[in-house]
């Protein structure tokens, strides 16, 4: 196996694609502001300097579906989506559109057998996900891409304790010894914030509460300094105070090594406050596409506007919220149109054809045709900006 | 002497209403459920001879009332004991000490509550079809009140209503929550989470509740769906003058539905008012810290170094004082002392437990 080639250091990763762009630039240790959201300062620093680069994760109009009896379900239709190097992409989107697949398949993690690859193809840090072999993707798995679940006491095993875990996460991908993994290990939880590392080492899950599993998810996540760390619904199982707590660790750690984050969630508000680009997900589609800011200030896509319309902090106390009428389309049968075709207000016959997923000329948007100031609707009739900004409310 | 919460201290006033008598306990306004000074613990360890060694503070003096035609909050993180208060307001569990009053209603019959529960596919019987779910409290509380007609002793007679009976009611609570009568034949697990959660809402309806005690009633559902469900909850309360007490976590639908709300920390009410002035001018420091941690839109988060998380302290051994002392960053002397759910004069209905908040 040509896993032992890495050298015993951890922090560095073995010579690579991703490898020169993350240490000469060390991307976001350099540039000081970046990550102030909404600013020109992501469009212009990341987009400049990260425009050359590689992608660490590039999803090309990846189709999918789910074989069933007498037919398949559709999971992903066309989904493209791209993450450069330390940036922090959200997908939002609400349940069945398909956020978990994307991300369950960006690491080949789905069963195998039981889904079909119908057109499209995805790459992590440049190199093929689905011609690779399950050797290479073990390989790849932790080390080239991490991944955090909604629910830590499920990716835990019970039975062993912190400490054996995280090791053995250690030594599979690194040539170390006992004593050092287990110091490794503790410098890890303590990175994390976690008051009492020896302790905790020698914890099983249980005995730990949602936020530190969730610690210790990250700890673990970090651990091999993957390029790009996955999260799937990290926080929906914790309170709002932990939430934040481990969300801006995360970030924060995320920012120190120049990792990116690809963040699933259903929470509009999360992604508001910590992604600095979102992908809006409805119905296998991504629908919306942008900087977060401009993204939900200004929605474009009336799926995206009737998301945010039906958040009950945009209503005012006792008035009624606007909520979008129908429900998704069954994806066994999946629209020929647009995805949003029934449940849209502005839907006519141009939307019988399906509408790609197209530059939108975001005259507010100031900054050239970098990435992270890409705006994109799959829309016939994409809102206009005017009419999709939000009426200040609690300005 | 530990004084119960809600005892008047010198310099302030107890909550208003709270001695009331129950006189016109029908009329909006009068309280339909009051829970006095509740204490739960639940035993964790026993020694040698059974006798419980460790308990698990659930509640430790929590005193509420709930008024007839009113939406009552109750909102706090996992652990804080609103759950375990649900069941004490519905009557599923005694408390350890302290009270539950229901005033009786004209039939003298005690206030009837009923509950919807968070995950309805596993509050919902998944073997009857779904109109049997809807009468099912109807069937299990001893048929349907028969209108106009009274047993020898004057309260209302209750008559066990045939298979058509039952049905064409089953089938009017569905129009009321947005069901079609004809998809009631179906089974729970043929019906979508939103309407599985407006199953579970009729299904509350049907005994004709006093007080409605929703806990969670939209966290398992889709921003979309959720919305749909908080618009049918208002309307449900306008039609029908229903009372709620809304348990959440979620801070903005406790917002968008109540009207009044009461804030939780580790089995204790720490803040309690109208929601309107509760949840926009925070008065107590652990309800600024909730408030403050809710993801807003439009408001990123600082990019600075995180802050140390820190924990919900755990229930078997409590706090001596204030029981947010620990996390407090307003802790100073005098916090060592209980603190009392005050109202301070200039706000009569908002009550507090902190006394270093009403001198900043």
């Amino acid at each position: 196996m040509s896993v032992d080639r890495t050298d015993p250091v951890i922090g560095r990763r073995p010579g690579g694609l991703l490898a020169g762009a993350l240490d000469s630039g060390a991307l976001y240790n350099g540039a000081p502001d970046v990550g102030v959201l909404g600013g020109g300062t992501l469009d212009s620093g990341v987009a400049d300097s990260v425009g050359a680069a590689e992608p660490v994760l590039e999803i090309r109009d990846l189709s999918l579906e789910f074989p069933v009896f007498g037919g398949a379900v559709r999971a992903l239709g066309g989904v493209s989506l791209r993450v450069m190097p330390g940036e922090i992409v959200g997908v939002v989107g609400e349940s069945g559109s398909g956020k978990s697949v994307t991300a369950m398949a960006a690491l080949r993690l789905l069963p195998p057998g039981g889904y079909r690859v119908t057109g499209g193809g995805l790459r992590l840090c440049g190199e093929d996900v689905l011609a690779a072999s399950e050797a290479r993707m073990r390989q790849w798995r932790g080390r080239r891409a991490a991944m955090i679940f909604q629910e830590p006491m499920t990716a835990l095993n019970p039975t062993r304790r912190i400490g054996d875990q995280l090791t053995g996460v250690l030594r599979a991908h690194h040539r170390l010894g006992r004593r050092e993994a287990l110091e490794r290990a503790g410098a890890l939880l303590r990175d994390m914030m976690i008051p009492d590392p020896a302790r905790t080492l020698r914890a099983y899950p249980f005995e730990l509460s949602g936020g530190m599993r969730q610690r210790v998810m990250a700890a673990m996540a970090f651990s091999c300094d993957p390029a790009l760390l996955i999260a799937d619904e990290p926080t929906t199982a914790l309170d709002v105070t932990v939430q934040r707590q481990v969300l801006q660790l995360l970030r924060h750690r995320a920012r120190e090594r120049g990792t990116a984050i690809l963040f699933i969630t259903h929470d509009m508000a999360v992604v508001s406050q910590f992604c600095d680009r979102v992908y809006v997900m409805y119905a296998g589609t991504v629908v919306e596409q942008g900087p977060t800011g401009r993204v939900l200030d200004a929605p474009r896509h009336p799926y995206t506007r009737g998301l945010l319309d039906g958040l009950p902090e945009r209503a005012a106390p006792g008035a009624d919220l606007a909520a979008i009428p129908g429900r998704v389309p069954d994806m066994r049968r999946p629209p020929a149109g647009c995805v949003f075709f029934d449940r849209c207000a502005f839907a006519d016959e141009a939307c019988r054809q399906r509408p790609a997923l197209r530059s939108l000329a975001d005259a507010e948007s100031g900054a050239g045709p970098g990435i992270a100031s890409e705006r994109r609707a799959a829309c016939w009739h994409p809102l206009a900006p005017e009419l999709a900004a939000q009426p200040e409310e609690d300005a | 002497m530990m004084t119960p919460a809600g005892t008047a201290a010198p310099g302030a006033r107890p909550m208003p209403g709270a001695g009331a008598a129950w006189a016109g306990a029908g009329a909006p306004g009068a309280p339909v459920l009051e829970v006095q000074d509740v204490h739960v613990r639940f035993p964790l360890a026993r020694d040698w001879r059974g006798r419980p060694v460790v308990h698990a503070h659930a509640l430790n003096g929590v005193s509420l009332q709930v008024r007839r035609g009113e939406a009552f909050g109750i909102v706090g993180e996992s652990g804080c004991g609103k759950s375990t208060l649900a069941a004490v307001l519905m009557g599923l569990l005694r408390p350890t000490e302290g009270g539950l009053r229901r005033p009786p209603r004209a039939d003298g019959r005690p206030a009837d509550v009923q509950i919807v529960f968070q995950d309805p596919q596993s509050s919902l019987d998944p073997r009857l079809p779904a109109w049997r779910v809807i009468v099912e409290p109807l069937v299990a509380a001893g048929g349907l009140k028969a209108v106009g007609s009274r047993g020898r002793d004057g309260a209302a007679r209750r008559v066990r209503p045939g298979k058509a009976a039952l049905r064409a009611r089953a089938d009017a609570l569905a129009r009321q929550v947005g069901l079609r009568p004809e998809q009631l034949d179906r089974y729970v697990h043929e019906f979508s989470g939103g309407q599985r959660q407006r199953i579970a809402i009729a299904r509350a309806l049907a005994p004709d509740p006093d007080v409605i005690v929703l806990d969670e009633p939209t966290s398992a559902l889709d921003v979309s769906v959720q919305a749909q469900i908080l618009n049918l909850l208002r309307e449900l309360r306008r039609a029908h003058g229903l009372t709620y007490v809304l348990i959440s976590h979620n801070v903005s639908v406790v917002r968008h539905l109540c009207d009044r709300v009461a804030v939780m920390y580790l089995g204790q009410v720490v803040e309690q008012g109208p929601a309107a002035q509760v949840l926009e001018s925070p008065r107590h420091p652990y309800t600024r810290e909730l408030l403050d941690a809710v993801p807003r839109l439009d408001r990123p988060w600082p990019e600075d170094a995180p802050a140390t998380p820190a924990e919900l302290p755990g229930n078997t051994v409590l706090p001596q004082g204030c029981f947010f002392r620990g996390r407090c960053p307003w802790a100073t002397t005098g916090c060592d002392r209980p603190q009392m759910l005050l109202a301070r004069p200039d706000a009569p209905l908002h009550a507090y437990r902190c006394h270093v908040a009403g001198t900043r």
